[in-house]
């Protein structure tokens, strides 16, 4: 059987405050533990939480951006289960009221442009964290405890609807999701540190069939190879247990990155009655008119405003002008570049940012905040290919000196301490194509007799004489006057 | 030595004080033997001389310096749902005996500015859930008119403390009548502020909705200083008003207020109350209420109506419904608000456990009392799947009707609302044991309030009960932010009266 794959996504992005959602202290990630966690955090006897109105404006920011409403009045609710590292017992979240409603998000799966709906983005309390290795109790026995640090730290989860068909549909989704809330400053992105953490509900239905399965959802999962991993390994789970015969049960699972497979956390029937109510401590929240334009004021342009620039105005393809707005560094660095060249000429940055500078971005896994080549480097070897002092080919040569810090990363002058400098005089290469025609008199014959593939040879071997400096171009039209003559 | 007991009023008291004839010191000393001496020992929960006696050195410093203002040396005590650095504060509750906050209450916070000398700690039911302070865990508090009965509750220990003369001044919280009932057991007075005046931070929190503070004391008169010292806007409670019908939140607002509606009055010579429509709600006099306590509000209403007032009939059609709609409401606020005492970072923790869920459930079984098992269970089950509309939903869309009941006929009928407080005298020690839902049914005249946050006071206005000598009072209820005149109004009749001066043993 066709089967299709049907996935949603929730992700939960930590905000960049610099206090906690509900209380003063600080959310900064590595202090030692309960040293960042006051009355509030603690759940001490008659605590209260206050709003923080940094990550109101952060959950704002992210609405604008992807084209949602925000609310006006959104209500925030106690969740309400026992776990020793939820310190009150309840989390506060905004359940039936979120600030965000819908909004959607496009990205390239593959040259394929996708649009995924989303359907609310909420925000809510982190809780602490337990320590269960490497712990000792206050008389050095091996115990468990609890870190205190995280709990309170500012969240926005964001949940699409289940749209997404495939696992690497939901890795672009993720990616691009990632790059746009790095973009607005309003998350650092840190996965390792669990800044950005996804949740993946996955289902599987025969292809055709409108209603959704059961679905499962899989917690937690903190890289994007972890995400499309486990969206694969359950989409295989769940397929091959309906043709086996059996039934998909809706529950909660892990990803065991270890053993790259899903195991079950806890099934719907165990699930928590969470006897949700809106929070008696926080009146509703109310986001007037005038604070979301002060907000829209002071957010950068969006990744999909400058898109939609770079292709009207740079001449790019939506392929790459997407590429390009993935990341905003990225974006940056395009601008700049492109900003060094002459007009009409940005999309040659945008084929070696693409190319070259992403490929030894990922070899030597560096952002592109850190690349060894400036934007105005980078466009001015650009410049040397446009004006005709070195080939594509010497370009690359001259790419991998500067990305290895060559004559500090100065194209022209690795250019000249190499002597790579296309040789465009006619005498030059005349001379070099006589040589080669008179060593070479078989070959000479093959072309005369129609063999196109003589002429190519006979072109390697011109370039190969002047090392490869000698300009392609220059060779083929002397190359065939002489020939045809 | 000085006797606290040889002055009945904050302004006597604080003249002593100001013209240097008692020192703070003293009274604190003498006001310390006199808590540690009375016959109850269950009325105070923590007492610590040396803590007094630094607040009381404070207040004498600030005494010889003339910068002392009206409650500065005043002795008071705080209930004990008001945490405390240095006094341990456990709810009246097993769960946290022997708990230190390592910060103050807003309102203890506020009282000390304002230069009082706490004596300590106050018993209350436990976690305020109750109207007998039978439910303490460390005892019943007695009722100091006879000590068999109830003093009420929750604010049981702070009634009774200022009933005894143990202190002028005591702190309260209020969330369905635990000021205004215990104060009209005891004959004091007592003010619940409305919703949103006084800060809850440090309030060890029962139903964060309706829950506020308010003051108990001898007399209005008395309360006025108090309140209006206590009140404030504070950004830590996020239900806490900026500002109350345009004026700023902040100490001085109260006492504003009552000095303008006093020389209001004033101007009406021999009928000061002149133009003053006072609205009866016929459902506060249904048969539930009794005789003595029916005919001593009739009598206050007379004497408010000789000072000028006139007596309007009205009508809170959903009175009855306001004892379902809070005992929906403010058990599921509780069954939340109580989930913070596990047994993980402070409390009470069992002995024995097999696991961590476990010593969760065993130390909050052994924690806990009768009551706030049966409240946390009674909040759990109705925010529960499948019964959150039927009980919660319909618990608050009730509440709002009974606040526009309310509003309605405070805008359009009368200016103040009068009527009885409880349906009857303190009840012995033990009576409800075995029959809490009979306490509950007692709280019918004061939910309404609460669950509207409108202001509401309690004074004296007799006696009653099979001996005659058991107080009752008369509940006062205001527009939103009418605190001040509230007060006014009360201290007008008790102008005309001497319920409030009687004490107890004299009677």
């Amino acid at each position: 059987m066709d089967w299709e794959i049907v996935i949603g996504l929730e992700t939960h992005t930590q905000l960049s405050t610099r206090s906690k959602i509900f209380s003063r202290s600080s959310t900064r990630f590595g202090a030692e533990p309960n040293t960042q966690a006051n009355a509030v955090d603690m759940a001490l006897p008659g605590s209260l939480p206050a709003m923080n109105r940094g990550a109101v404006e952060r959950a704002i920011q992210f609405g604008l951006a992807v084209g949602a409403r925000v609310a006006e009045r959104s209500v925030f609710a106690r969740k309400n289960y026992f776990y020793p590292d939820l310190p009150k017992n309840y989390q506060i979240s905004q359940f039936e009221l979120p600030i965000v409603v819908g909004g959607k998000l496009s990205f390239f799966v593959g040259e394929q442009e996708r649009t995924v709906n989303l359907t609310r983005a909420h925000l809510e309390e982190d809780a602490g964290k337990s320590l269960h290795e490497h712990f000792t109790g206050p008389h050095g026995e091996s115990s468990s405890g609890i870190d205190l640090n995280r709990a309170g730290t500012p969240l926005l989860e964001i949940v699409s609807e289940p749209e997404m068909r495939s696992a690497a549909e939901a890795v672009a989704y993720a990616r691009t999701l990632h790059g746009l809330v790095v973009w607005l400053g309003i998350c650092d992105g840190n996965m390792q540190e669990g800044s950005f953490r996804v949740d993946a509900n996955v289902s599987v239905r025969p292809r055709g069939q409108t209603e959704f399965g059961t679905r499962c959802e899989i917690k937690n999962l903190n890289s994007f190879r972890f995400l499309e991993r486990a969206i694969q390994y359950e989409a295989r789970r769940q397929i091959e247990l309906i043709e086996d015969g059996g039934k998909v049960v809706q529950e909660t699972r892990l990803y065991d990155a270890d053993r790259d497979e899903t195991r079950s956390m806890r099934s719907k029937e165990d699930s928590h009655d969470y006897r949700y109510f809106p929070d008696p401590d926080l009146p509703p929240l109310v986001v007037a008119p005038e604070w979301i334009e002060r907000v829209r004021q002071e957010m950068p342009e969006l990744p999909a405003a400058k898109r939609a620039r770079f292709e009207a105005d740079l001449g790019l393809s939506a392929y790459d002008a997407a590429q390009l707005t993935l990341h905003r560094a990225m974006a940056d660095y395009f601008e700049a570049a492109a900003a060094a060249l002459p007009a009409g000429q940005a999309k040659q940055a945008a084929n070696w940012i693409l190319g070259e500078l992403s490929a030894a971005l990922n070899r030597d896994d560096l952002d592109i905040s850190r690349s060894p080549v400036s934007p105005k480097q980078l466009a001015a070897l650009i410049a040397r290919i446009l004006d005709g002092t070195i080939s594509t080919k010497i370009a690359r040569d001259v790419f991998a000196a500067m990305w290895a810090g060559e004559s500090d990363g100065d194209p022209d002058a690795i250019i000249e301490s190499r002597g790579l400098r296309q040789i465009s005089d006619t005498g030059a290469i005349e001379a070099m194509i006589d040589e080669v025609l008179a060593a070479n008199p078989a070959i000479v014959e093959e072309y005369r007799a129609g063999k196109q593939k003589a002429f190519n040879s006979l072109v390697g071997q011109v370039m190969k004489a002047a090392k490869g400096k000698a300009n392609p171009q220059q060779v083929n039209t002397v190359l065939k006057q002489k020939l045809d003559s | 030595m000085t006797q606290l007991s040889e002055f009945h009023s904050i302004q006597a008291l604080g003249e002593a004080l100001r013209t240097r004839r008692v020192s703070a010191a003293e009274l604190a000393a003498d006001a310390l033997r006199a808590a540690r001496e009375y016959a109850d020992p269950n009325i105070f929960l923590h007492i610590d001389d040396a803590l007094t006696l630094e607040q009381a050195r404070a207040a004498d410093q600030a005494l010889a310096a003339g910068s002392a203002g009206p409650l500065t040396g005043i002795p008071v005590a705080h209930k004990d749902l008001f945490v405390t650095r240095g006094w341990r504060t456990t709810a009246a509750s097993k769960m946290l005996a022997g708990y230190v906050s390592p910060f103050d209450a807003a309102v203890v916070d506020r009282w000390r500015e304002a230069g009082t000398v706490s004596l300590g700690k106050l018993s209350c039911d436990e976690f305020a859930m109750g109207s007998g302070n039978e439910n303490s865990a460390f005892g019943p508090v007695r009722n100091p008119w006879d000590p068999e009965r109830i003093p009420g509750g929750s604010s049981g220990g702070s009634a009774a403390a200022v009933a005894a003369g143990l202190v002028l001044g005591a702190t309260g919280t209020d969330t369905g009548g635990s000021v205004r009932q215990p104060a009209a057991l005891c004959g004091v007075s007592g003010i619940k502020p409305t919703y949103g005046t006084v800060s809850r931070y440090g309030i060890i929190a029962y139903a964060s909705s309706l829950d506020q503070a308010g003051p108990l004391a001898r007399s209005a008169r008395d309360l006025v200083p108090l309140l209006d010292a206590m009140s404030g806007f504070d950004p830590r409670d996020s239900t806490s008003l900026e500002t109350c019908d345009g004026a700023a939140n902040a100490p001085g607002r109260v006492q504003a207020a009552f000095d303008a509606a006093q020389a209001g009055f004033q101007a009406g010579g021999e009928r000061p109350l002149s133009g003053l429509r006072i609205g009866v709600p016929r459902e506060f006099f249904n048969e539930g209420l009794s005789a003595d306590v029916g005919a001593a509000v009739e009598a206050a209403l007379q004497v408010f109506e000789s000072l000028g007032a006139v007596r309007v009939d009205v009508s809170l059609p959903r009175t009855r419904l306001s004892i379902p709609a809070y005992y929906v409401i403010a058990p599921a606020e509780a069954s939340s608000n109580l989930s913070r005492y596990d047994g993980v970072r402070y409390g009470h923790r069992a002995a024995e456990y097999t696991d961590l869920f476990d010593m969760t459930s065993r130390s909050r079984s052994e924690g806990f009392g009768d009551e706030v098992r049966r409240r946390i269970l009674v909040g759990s089950y109705v925010l529960s799947h499948g019964y959150y509309d039927a009980y919660y939903l319909q618990a608050q869309r009730v509440r709002r009707m009974i606040a526009d009941d309310f509003r309605r006929v405070l805008a359009q009928d009368c200016d103040v609302i009068m009527g009885p407080v409880t349906p009857a005298v303190a009840r012995r020690i033990g009576d409800n044991r075995q029959d809490p839902i009979a306490d509950w049914l007692g709280d019918i005249y004061t939910l309404g309030v609460s669950l509207a946050g409108l202001p509401g006071m309690s004074i004296p206005c007799g006696f009653g009960g099979e001996s005659g000598r058991m107080p009752i009072g008369l509940q006062l209820i205001g527009r939103y932010f009418d605190e001040g005149r509230l007060l006014a109004l009360a201290d007008r009749y008790q102008q005309a009266t001497d319920w409030h001066q009687r004490i107890p043993g004299h009677a």
